[in-house]
């Protein structure tokens, strides 16, 4: 078990070296770059080669790419140069991932919290007039893109109603302490209820239009299940028991209909980073997904480079992780 | 299961109250909270008197002193509703770093414009200079030898003294960068030249502009240059050029710039503690909520900022910008889209329009295309824009058709140049004078927006189609700014480019000598033009005239001979940026140079 699991490591090391290095290449092969974005058209041919001397970007890339890699050895990924200029790369990853994660926390919540009762009741009533507005409900968020939904979000309600912040994470005019980088528990830990309250006021938006692909899958499972599950013959056996219908629909339909609901948010969960770029970019909302929109657009190379090795990295770990929960399941696999 | 369960929520409970007792508001210990007022530097003798002397062009005038006296920059001398009141600002991005030295982006400088002064200035909304810790200046004769006469009583952030040691230990730091330094110090190097000890590829010294700073007393710094420049003093009132605390560049390793990859490495002084004179002083640059907060100067020499805080909060879309002032969250943004202006001030907001302080041109290249060497062709292209139309149609209202490379309140200036007035016609005479067919690469910018060119799509798509329309052929290219159009355009790879300028001082040279000097090595590459050289000579021969007359009136041969004999490119417009805030925002002053003070600012 223990060879496997480091067989494992060592390829998930060769999977990233092997990433950082397409990634590398590929960034550099990109036009323009990182020169032309410091200089803008005050630039001079003369400018423009002292700057890429003085960078080491005249070398091969190669050499290049072994120098960088001598740094990331070092936990140093470079400066981002636009995202947020001077700031070391990985310490902006850090800075935006607090966002992201209360963003996917936020949106999350909002699926589960509207999917699963109402995917119950549309079960419950299935042909009724909630039940086909549910799923027609649910059919539009699926098909609608989620930049055009935060976009719709956006300008209704804060724009039109003003009921809400259009974009950002905090108001700027708050003084918050910052603790653990999540805004919402930070204000709370200090007892900041306005910045508390705030941070969630612009939480909402963001959260309903990420959240909405999310709330129609499990909308659309739980229905589903329940209907499933509420034929099953156990359910029959306890109405035959004699058992309150209340205990029956809390203890055994609702219970049983959850597992693949559980399923579901775990794979929906995973999928949000895609969603976050385009609902971060929308909403002004300082988190990876921007970052990662900003880096492309502004050729922040150290920031896309820790971007993407760290999604990649998480991508290799969960499923490694998966086969290694394979493996402790099938003795087979550890033989193999 | 239920003991399960109570373990649990002991342990959340628990974990809950450790965290919270170890976290801690920083309202109540936070400095920038407590105002205080103590004595120091004496308060503005004159506080909204207007500011007199000073030459309001950039050169020297003949012998004679260009000095002045004014104190704290004139503004608006009414009172805030609430003087211990916020202003945020809406920037666009992140300022790259604190030290003006090492920063050429307009967002670095608009912050640092508020903690930092130079030894000059300029008049609010103006691109006139005028002093500013320094309060008056001399020059020899042959205006190689400067003496500045520095502010009494004003003092750094730090509590440090601006004096003459200063000024001069701030100028030989700029002179004396090396490595990654250096080439960051982008504005001494387009403006001064060399550094000391620099080296070009060949061994030879790379000549600078300046030669020396001495301290002749406590109060007056001698500057010593090596050639005269009509662009010095004015490059002084760069915010590259800020006087900053010696004592915190030291105790902070300002110099102590590192090239790393794609990227450098700032010290600790340009991330967290820029010193400067300025009404503003940092306070906190909270990177997790992109905001960058200022605390008011209490101890600045003159008149005191109207607003205990200014905040910045990074919002780098344009869209977004505009709701968020809609929404209250921001109070302003600067270079709102034309196509708004209506709709903001029929909300309310005030779109105050800068003087248009800018160009735009169609540029050619010289090095690949043979049709482009002829001036029939040339002027033919000229001839064949129809740039009223595109002006009228096109670009926000004060807009105006350029008649030369550089806008009318700029010395030197004549509008006895030859004029290419809208005439179809004339360019396909010109064009059968010519005899070949012209076939021409034009190159468009795409993911950008500048002062100058708002939407560049529309600047291809009006000059295009007129190009056709006299039989020119155009090979359209359109790349991303960033994304190889600069890149294209520096290696001489289009034959038509648009770019423009914004202008940083009021000198003819500030716009010429950029687009021009270095014929090989320019954009338009005029070595491969019959008159590169001459434009290049002419231009630094108009650039070390120190008599201001004669300087104006050579500027003004040449702008003639630019436009009817030379033709390296068609002028197009000057079109006025604007800035919005909301409509309780007074007090503001729209600067051509985008300098605006917000110690000014308030809201009423």
């Amino acid at each position: 078990m223990l060879r496997y699991a480091v067989r494992r490591l060592l390829q998930l090391v060769l999977v990233l070296i092997v990433l950082s290095m397409l990634l590398f290449i590929w960034l550099r092969s990109l036009p323009g770059g990182t020169v032309s974005a410091i200089l803008g058209e005050r630039a001079t041919p003369e400018s423009i080669a002292q700057l890429r001397h003085v960078l080491g970007l005249d070398q091969p890339v190669i050499v290049q790419y072994v120098k960088f890699m001598g740094q990331v050895l070092q936990g140093n990924f470079g400066q981002s140069t636009a995202v947020s200029p001077g700031t070391p790369a990985l310490t902006v990853f850090f800075n935006r991932f607090p966002a992201t994660v209360e963003l996917a926390i936020g949106a999350m919540i909002f699926a589960l919290v509207f999917g699963i009762p109402l995917g119950y009741i549309a079960a419950r009533r299935k042909g009724g007039v909630l039940d086909t507005s549910g799923v027609v409900v649910s059919l539009v968020g699926i098909a609608v893109p989620v930049f055009f939904l935060a976009f719709l979000l956006k300008y209704f309600f804060a724009v039109k109603l003003g009921w809400l912040p259009p974009s950002g994470r905090q108001n700027p005019r708050i003084d918050a302490t910052r603790v653990t980088g999540f805004f919402v528990l930070d204000g709370l830990l200090t007892r900041e209820w306005d910045a508390s309250w705030d941070a969630f006021k612009h939480l909402i938006l963001p959260s309903v239009a990420l959240g909405t692909i999310p709330f129609a899958v499990i909308f659309r499972i739980t229905r589903a299940s329940v209907l499933e599950v509420q034929n099953e013959d156990f359910i029959r056996t306890a109405q035959a028991k004699g058992l309150t219908s209340r205990i029956i629909r809390g203890r055994h339909i609702l219970r049983n209909a959850m597992l693949p609901v559980l399923t579901v948010t775990g794979l929906q969960t995973g999928g949000l980073l895609a969603g976050a770029v385009l609902t971060e970019t929308v909403f002004g909302y300082p988190g990876l997904g921007d970052a990662v929109a900003r880096g492309f657009e502004q050729r922040d190379y150290p920031v896309l480079e820790v971007l993407v090795l760290a999604a990649a990295t998480t991508f290799v770990l969960v499923n490694m992780i998966v086969d290694l929960l394979y493996a402790v399941i099938d003795p087979r696999i550890r033989t193999r | 299961m239920t003991r399960q369960r109570w373990v649990v929520a002991a342990v959340a409970a628990t974990l809950a109250f450790t965290m919270a007792s170890c976290a801690k508001s920083d309202r109540d210990n936070n400095p920038s909270n407590t105002a205080s007022n103590t004595a120091g530097a004496p308060s503005s003798t004159a506080a909204g008197e207007s500011s007199g002397g000073g030459s309001s062009s950039a050169g020297a005038s003949g012998s004679s002193a260009a000095s002045g006296t004014a104190s704290a920059p004139a503004g608006d001398t009414g009172m805030p509703k609430d003087p211990n009141g916020t202003f945020v600002f809406g920037a666009a991005g992140a300022p790259e770093t604190f030290d003006p030295l090492y920063a050429t982006d307009g967002e670095t400088f608009r912050i640092s414009e508020q903690l930092f002064e130079g030894l000059v200035g300029f008049k609010p909304g103006t691109a006139d200079m005028e002093p500013s810790l320094a309060e008056s200046w001399t020059h020899s004769d042959d205006g190689l030898t400067w003496d500045f006469k520095i502010r009494p009583n004003v003092t750094f952030t730090d509590g440090t003294p601006m004096n003459a040691e200063a000024a001069c230990y701030n100028l030989d730091r700029m002179y004396t960068q090396t490595g990654a330094g250096a080439t960051q110090a982008e504005y001494w190097s387009l403006n001064m030249g060399g550094f000391k000890d620099q080296k070009d590829e060949n061994g030879k010294a790379v000549p600078s502009i300046y030669s020396s700073c001495t301290v002749k007393d406590d109060m007056t710094a001698e500057v010593k240059l090596t050639r005269y420049t009509s662009k010095f003093p004015a490059i002084l009132g760069l915010p590259s050029y800020s006087m900053q605390s010696p004592t915190a560049l030291k105790k902070y390793d300002a110099n102590d710039v590192k090239a790393q990859g794609d990227s450098f490495i700032y010290p600790a002084y340009a991330t967290d503690h820029p010193t400067g004179t300025g009404p503003f002083e940092l306070s906190k640059y909270d990177k997790q909520n992109n905001t960058i907060t200022l605390t008011r100067n209490d101890n600045y020499w003159g008149q005191k900022a109207k607003v205990k805080t200014l905040i910045f909060q990074v919002i780098p879309d344009e869209t977004a910008r505009k709701q968020a002032l809609e929404a209250g969250t921001i109070d302003g943004y600067d270079l709102p889209n034309p196509g708004d202006w209506a709709d903001l001030k029929s909300k309310g907001f005030q779109v105050d329009v800068r003087p248009a302080f800018n160009i735009l041109y169609l540029g050619f290249n010289f090095k690949n295309n043979p049709a482009l060497k002829d001036l029939k062709v040339r002027q033919a292209i000229a001839y064949a824009m129809n740039r009223e139309q595109f002006v009228k149609t096109q670009l926000p209202e004060g807009a105006v058709v350029a008649k030369e490379f550089y806008p009318d309140t700029v010395d030197g200036w004549t509008d006895q140049v030859q004029q290419y007035q809208y005439d179809p016609d004339k360019a396909k005479s010109l064009l059968k004078e010519y005899g070949k067919p012209v076939t021409l690469n034009f190159w468009w910018p795409t993911q950008v927006s500048r002062p100058y060119m708002p939407d560049p799509k529309s600047v291809f798509t009006a000059f295009s189609a007129d190009l056709e329309a006299v039989g020119i052929k155009i090979n359209a290219t359109s790349k991303p700014w960033n994304g190889g159009y600069l890149d294209g355009v520096t290696a001489h790879q289009p034959d038509l480019f648009l770019l423009g300028w914004t202008g940083d001082y009021n000198t003819p040279d500030n716009f010429l000598g950029n687009f021009f000097s270095s014929p090989s090595t320019n954009n338009f590459d005029t070595a491969g033009a019959d008159f590169g050289n001459d434009l290049a000579d002419a231009l630094a021969k108009a650039d070390a005239i120190p008599d201001e007359d004669q300087r104006n009136a050579a500027y003004v041969d040449l702008n003639k001979k630019i436009m009817g004999d030379w033709l390296p490119g068609v002028p197009i417009s000057s079109s006025p940026p604007a800035i919005v805030v909301a409509g309780d925002v007074k007090g503001l002053i729209p600067s051509p140079l985008t300098h605006e003070l917000y110690s000014l600012v308030y809201k009423g």
